[in-house]
Parts: structure tokens; sequence; C-alpha cells
């Protein structure tokens, strides 16, 4: 039964000099792309440079992804038409897309439930806490690990090869002209030995480059070293630094990303969802100065989260610290690690490394402007500031009743927008203008063509499948002719 | 051997599983998987009867650890399937009626191994000693001579003792199960539901793909073997059952024909009870190393008892008009006698503690959310090419 794929899961196989289609990274988008060109019937490696343990880059940090469809399917509660995606897209991005481009992975996100299903992925309706989502969003049972574990699995059974611990750490290309590959394994120790591998055509799917300090802090300046990195350790932007060095065309700026505002105490890379706080528009939140500096109670959370990140980017030592009392601390999400608390503001801002004094006087002045109102966090209730600045719009309750909690924020960053500039076949785009042969990319890499600012959950996955079945094809395609 | 301080133990046990559902609940990403993530949903903080209701709701299909972006090597080291079971052992201890033979649990495999060779000893020599002589090695298939071997009433009285204190002590102990976790009312509609939950083994599917016992393919083999155990089980209480009515009711005393009831439940129970088991018993050899945890005797004695118990009940069946049926009675009476000595001090007791667990996950499922989610349809892909 399962024998074939099981023996060559375990027992690692011999890089071979030829393959038809080389591919880099191990997430969704590769993944993809390794499935559609198997089932064309070509032969496929895919090199991992992390190893078997941390594989699939993001996507193992993922929970769905968002597809248009006409009419809900018993998990997904309703339609959603491409019409009504791409609207949102549009508005999310502010119209930095290739519209030609969006307007295909808007288009056929109808096949992904479908791909993804017919290649062992189950769905679940949308979790807990995230009803929003249930209509346009696709759940993945068990979430981004489970997601990636299928599809290894139907990878294997179509017999693609996988290189974990194996990094592309050259890239042979003339004029456009994909050549071969310089493949590492065990690229990050002593022992590693690369070697050179030659392929008909090449997919970039490995990801962005946001857990690359030093390339953020070139967009970022020295704030980027107070950043998180949400995901994995392994997307350093090497394949894409060496396809820029070989005359690729970028796309996107590169402090476009995807930030959000995280638990200051979450580890430096991978901390995934758990680090997210969803306590912000129950109190204010101070920066390092005990000063507010955004409208906490702007929208509901999820339609706010994501540009809390470059808020709290943008304040002194990059922190910010939620303040809330006793009357909130069980109106949202568990936090996964306990807040700071404190029978007194005074005692709390001392535990948080703020001025007493300060924060007093912060609270005492947005306590003072809060009007009464009918407080109900499930709806834009009407507690709000006023004569404040900057003001908070609704859920504004004074903050008074001991004992009180504290959050640290962190700017926490999930990927990086700058990548290679592809086509409608996914081919990618040299800096003259002419398009490359055998040359692919999909996934993070690439997603800045679609994505030029901004965030719409659930549509990194998205592109990322669009994307990596349109560059299997494609490749396939190219190396029949 | 006894000194290991077992509310030491459970308490660390305790802590890990807290500290683990704490990372498990601002995540969420399993809660398909079971019925052990969206019990955890519905609370914030989680006291001690809490984390034992959680430990007991786990069938420990490895599917989360699997799922788990948080697994080992990840820093916060979530393995649930693993933190569960370790406390679930501990709470067989912690809840086991008296208090003082909790100790059994630790040394179970010894406990059982003994009190099975101390059983089958036991009966091999009374029929010996004081049944007439050369009743150890006489055939039979005529009404009535079993007993001719063992009186009817010594047997009745011998076994109806032993299972009336099982079920006594297996009692005491879900009750105070029960109530660790806080008051909640016995409905009828929790019951048939955790009766429908615990027959199909809907958690033991992963959510639907099957359980990852082995490795990241999952498969339904561990349901189909205690699919076969459980119901071998309840076809050979069943052939226990009609021999009583038989017995009783239409004064016809065993052995029976092979067309009576008694027989046909009791030949296929004891196929299934030794099949299955035996089936478990691979698993449990080829479970990933990763999800494994340290104490494999709990759940391999309670293996044995029951291959032994169909076994022997098939032999005694297949060799009854042989000069081995005394032998083999007197074999298959000390297996199910040490069977019911040992059920309250052994993994039998997991099937009660798993059904109570399910009946209060069904009722606080339905309190807070009004229904319980079916099982999941997946919507079958239409055809796509690649």
């Amino acid at each position: 039964m399962d024998d074939r794929g099981k023996a060559q899961y375990d027992v690692r196989t011999t890089l071979v000099n030829q393959y038809d289609v080389l591919i880099a990274g191990g997430g969704n988008a590769a993944l993809s792309a390794a499935i559609s060109a198997a089932k064309d019937g070509a032969r496929v490696c895919i090199v991992e440079a992390a190893p078997k343990a941390w594989r699939g880059g993001n996507t193992r940090h993922t929970r769905n992804c968002r597809v248009a469809h006409d009419e809900g399917n018993g998990i997904l509660t309703g339609p959603y038409p491409v019409e009504e995606y791409t609207e949102d897209l549009m508005r999310v991005t502010k119209g930095v897309t290739d519209v030609e481009l969006a307007a295909i992975t808007l288009e056929r996100s109808k096949e992904v439930w479908d791909f993804l299903a017919e290649n062992g992925v189950h769905f679940q309706p949308s979790l807990g806490g995230t009803l929003s989502l249930g209509r346009t969003n696709a759940f993945f049972m068990g979430g981004g690990r489970a997601m990636l574990n299928a599809l290894y699995r139907t990878a294997e059974d179509l017999g693609v090869e996988i290189f974990y611990d194996t990094a592309v750490t050259d890239l042979q290309i003339e004029d456009g002209f994909f050549i071969s590959a310089t493949v590492t394994e065990s690229w990050d120790t002593d022992a590693s030995t690369p070697r050179e591998i030659e392929a008909r055509c090449f997919v970039a799917a490995s990801g962005g480059f946001e857990a690359n300090i030093e390339w953020l802090t070139e967009a970022w300046g020295p704030a980027a070293k107070n950043f998180l990195i949400r995901g994995t350790p392994y997307n350093t932007g090497g394949v894409l630094r060496l396809l820029m060095d070989r005359g690729i065309q970028t796309t996107g700026q590169p402090d476009q990303c995807h930030a959000v505002a995280v638990d200051g105490r979450a580890p430096k890379f991978d901390g995934g969802i758990v680090t997210r706080l969803d306590c912000v528009p129950f109190g204010i939140v101070v920066n390092a100065k005990a000063e507010r500096f955004y409208d906490e109670g702007e929208d509901f959370w999820p339609k706010r989260y994501a540009i809390w990140g470059r808020l709290v980017a943008a304040q002194p030592e990059q922190v910010g610290h939620v303040i809330i009392d006793a009357k909130s601390i069980d109106l949202f999400m568990p936090s996964v690690f306990p807040p700071e608390k404190a029978e007194t503001l005074e005692i709390l801002a001392g535990r948080i490394g703020l001025d007493p004094t300060r924060l007093l006087d912060t609270v005492e002045t947005f306590n003072a402007a809060c009007i009464p109102g009918d407080f109900d966090h499930t709806v834009h209730d009407n507690c709000h500031t006023e004569g404040l600045e900057p003001p908070k719009s609704h859920w504004a309750r004074p903050i008074e009743t001991g004992p009180f909690y504290a959050y640290t924020l962190r700017p926490g960053i999930t990927f990086t927008y700058m990548g290679v500039k592809v086509n409608r076949d996914a081919r990618m785009v040299m800096e003259n203008g002419t398009v490359s042969p055998n040359l692919f990319a999909a996934g993070e890499i690439m997603a800045g063509n679609i994505l030029g600012q901004g965030y719409l959950a659930g549509i990194g996955m998205t592109i990322g499948t669009v994307f990596g079945r349109i560059a299997g094809t494609e490749a396939v395609r190219y190396v029949r002719n | 051997m006894f000194a290991i301080d077992l509310a030491t133990l459970a308490g660390a046990h305790r802590d890990e599983v807290d500290r683990q559902m704490t990372v498990c609940n601002a995540c969420r990403y399993c809660e398909g998987l079971c019925a052990v993530f969206p019990a955890m949903e519905l609370r914030k903080t989680f006291a001690a009867g809490d984390l034992d209701y959680l430990a007991n709701l786990c069938h420990n299909c490895g599917a989360c650890y699997y799922d788990c972006q948080y697994a080992p090597p990840h820093e916060f080291g979530i393995n649930v399937p693993v933190a569960l079971a370790d406390l679930r052992e501990d709470t067989y201890a912690e809840y086991a009626w008296p208090r003082a033979v909790a100790p059994l649990f630790r040394v179970n495999g010894l406990f059982i191994a003994l009190a099975l060779v101390l059983a089958v000893a036991v009966f091999v020599a009374g029929f010996a000693l004081m049944a007439d002589s050369g009743a150890l090695f006489r055939s039979g298939t005529e009404p009535g001579a079993f007993y001719r071997v063992m009186p009817h009433n010594t047997m009745v009285v011998l076994f109806g003792g032993a299972f009336l204190f099982a079920i006594l002590s297996i009692s005491v102990s879900v009750r105070r199960f029960w109530r660790a976790a806080g008051p909640m009312p016995v409905t009828v509609p929790s019951l048939w539901r955790a009766a429908k939950d615990a027959g199909s083994l809907r958690y033991l599917g992963g959510g639907g793909m099957g359980c990852n016992n082995t490795s990241e393919r999952p498969d339904n083999r561990r349901r189909l073997y205690h699919h076969l155990t459980f119901y071998g089980f309840l076809l050979c209480l069943a052939s226990t059952t009609t021999g009583t009515i038989f017995h009783y009711l239409l004064d016809w005393s065993a052995p029976y024909p092979w067309w009576t009831p008694v027989k046909i439940f009791g030949v296929l129970g004891g196929i299934g009870l030794v099949i299955g088991p035996l089936g478990l018993m691979r698993e449990k050899v080829q479970r990933a190393e990763v999800i494994s945890t340290g104490n494999k005797g709990l759940g391999a004695a309670f293996l044995w008892v029951l291959i032994l118990l169909g076994g022997t009940g098939l032999l005694l069946t297949a060799l009854r008009s042989t000069p081995v049926m005394g032998l083999l009675l007197a074999v298959h009476l000390g297996v199910v006698f040490a069977f019911f000595v040992t059920m309250p001090y052994g993994k039998f007791v997991h099937g009660l503690y798993r059904f109570a667990a399910l009946m209060r996950h069904a009722h606080e499922h339905v309190a807070a959310h009004g229904k319980m989610p079916e099982p999941l349809k997946q919507p079958l892909p239409k055809t796509v090419t690649s």
C-alpha cells in the first residue's frame, strides 16, 4: 500500500544529476508545483533547506486559504464571488497589484479547494474566534502542518524526490536561461557538500527574506533588530538574492511586509499564531514614554491587527504596552503568556518599565475623555472618547477596576512582499523585460506581484497554490517542447 | 517498589498538561481533530479535575502531534498525546478504590501476571484436589459436564463475588473521577451521544484522516483492531448472559451445542478478543517513538489478559470432547477469575473513564454551543487536472 512512499520518506535516496524540474523550497507553493509537474509525468526534485522536522516554511504556521466560490459547500458557509474577492483585494492593496496576475489568482482560487482535497487535504469549519472567515476561507483540518503532511504524502507517492537540509547555494543562469543549480546538503554544518544539479527548469518557491535581519535592516534601519519573526528562520532570501544577482527583475518594496503586533515575550522565530494578542480593543496601548499613539477601537480586531505591527515598529524601541483592567480580562482569546498583573497602575508601570506618573497621567486623561455608553464588544458600540488625541472610537471604558493587566507588544513579521517579477505563466521576468523560458517562481517569493501592500487573511496560501500549480504545469509544458 | 510518590508524579504530569493546554488554547488549529480541543476551549484556566477530564477524553490518535507547529524540536515542546497519556495513567491510580491499591497501576504488568498465574494455579489445583478424582482429565459435551468438574453453585459464588466487587470498585472510582471535574447532571442525551461516540471510536479518527500511530501517514488500523476487541468483548458478555438465561429460565445446562446463541456469540466474540488485541499489540510495537510513553506495561498487560480470555475460551470449545476439557476449563476459569479481579486495577478502566469523559463533553458542549458537531463529511473534489 503506502510502503513505497514510506521507504522514500525515511531512507534518503541519492540526488541524481539530471531532473526535469528542480524546486527550491518545501512549502505549499513548492509542493503544489511538484505535485502538478509529477502528475504530468515529470521527474521532480524538491530541495528544502530546513531539516524534515522544520519542513514547509511558513506553511506550517498557516491555517486556511481564501478561495472564491459560487456557493457554500457544507463547510464554507456561503458564496464568495470572484468580484467580491477582487473588491477586497483592491481595498487592502489600494490598487498596488498586478491586475492581470491578481485576476488569475482570484479566478483560479476557485480550483484550490478541489486541488488540495484531491491531494489529501481535509478541511474544517472556521475555528473558534474566526467566525468572520467562515464564508471566505477554507480552513485546513489540523492546520497548515496537517495540510503540508498530506501534500508531502501525495508528492512522495507520485515519486517526487525530496531532500531536506539541502539549500540552493548557487544558480547558473545565462541570459535568463537556467542551466544548473549548486545545491548543498547539510549546508549549515561543517560537513556541507556542494554539488551541481542540472535540470530542465527551476522553480523558486523558497519564500521571502523575513528571517534575514541584515536584509530587514537595509529596509527598516536599526529598528529591524527589535522585530520578531513569526515564522520559519529558514526564509533568509538566499535564492531571491541569487536571482537578483543574475538579473531577474524584482517587484515590491523591501519594507513592505505582513507585520502584526505580537506578544513581546515571543520567541525570536517561529512563534506563530499563539503569540498574537487580541486585547488591544479592550484597553489602551502606550509606548515606552507611556503615551498613547493610535485609536485602539478604530475597528474590529481582525480588521485592524495587521496595521499594529507597523504602528509599534514606528514607536521608540519598537515596543508597545496594552493596559487593561479587570473588566476586560475575560473578553478575548486566552494568551499564551500570562499578562503582568498588579493591584495598582503604579506597581504595574514599575513591572513593565514605564514611568508610573506618566502612565497614571495618560490613563487619567483617557478615563476623563470616555463617554459612557452601552458597551458591547460584538458591535461597533457607542463607548468612545471625546476631545482626546488620538481618540478611541469604540469600546472605550475607563481603566479603573483593579487588578490591572499589561501585555507587551513587539512588531512581528509574518512575511516580506518584495520578490521576483513573474508573468501569467509564473515565468520570471528579467530586468530588461524579457521573460525567462525556464525559470519559474511561486509562493511568497512572488506574492508581491499581487500583494503590493496590505493583507487579506488567507491570500498568501492561495497565491502559493495557484502559482505553484501554474509553475508546475508550465514547467512540464516547457520540458515536453 | 511502592515508594514512588504518586501524588508528586501526578502533579508534575498535570502541570505539564496545564502548560501545554495554555499554548493549545491560544492556537486552536487542532479544534477539528477530536473532542479534547473543543473541551479545552470552554476553559481559560484548568483545575486538576479539568486536566484529568481532558486526559481521559483523549483517544491517543496522535494526529495533533504530527499536525502541531509547536511539537519538538520547537522550544514550546508541545506533545499533547504523550502529556495526556502520562496524566491519564496517573488518573487510573488516582481515582482507584480502595486507595491503598493505587500502586498496583505502577507495577501493572507484574500484578496482572501474578494474578493470572495464581488464579490458574488455584483452579487447576482445586480441580485436582477437590473434585472427584480424574475430573481434571475428563471430556464432556453432555449437559452438566462442566459442573461435574466444578459445581455450578461454587462457580456462581466465586465469580459472582469477584465480579460484584469489581463493579463496586469501578463504580466508586468513576464516581470520584466524575465529581473531580465539577458537578454535572447525567442526562439521557449525553449518555446516548457518548454511547455513539464511544461505539464508533469517533475520536480515534484524527478528524477524518485516520490515526497517526506510526508516522505522518494516518491509517485506521487501531480503530479496526479496537472495534474487534471491544465488540468481541461485548459478544462474550452476550454469550455469558444468554448462558445465564438458558440455565435459569430454560433449565438447560452448559455446555451448549454450536448453534445456540451462547456458542455463536462466544465463538465470534472469542475470535474478536484474540485478533483485536493481537492487532493492538502490533500497533503498540509499531507506534512512533515520539508519541510513545515510558509506561507500556499497562496496555500490554490488559491485552494479554484479553488474548488469554478469548484464546482459552476458543480452545475449550474446540477441545471439549477430548480429555483435556477438564484442564482447559480450569485454565479458562482461572483466566476469567483473574480478569474479574484485575478489572478495576488495570487498563480495563480506561473505557469507563473515557465514556464518562465523553458524556461530560457531550453535555457541556451542548450547553455552551447548543449542539454537538456531527462528524465532518469532506465535500468530494470534482476531478481537477494538475
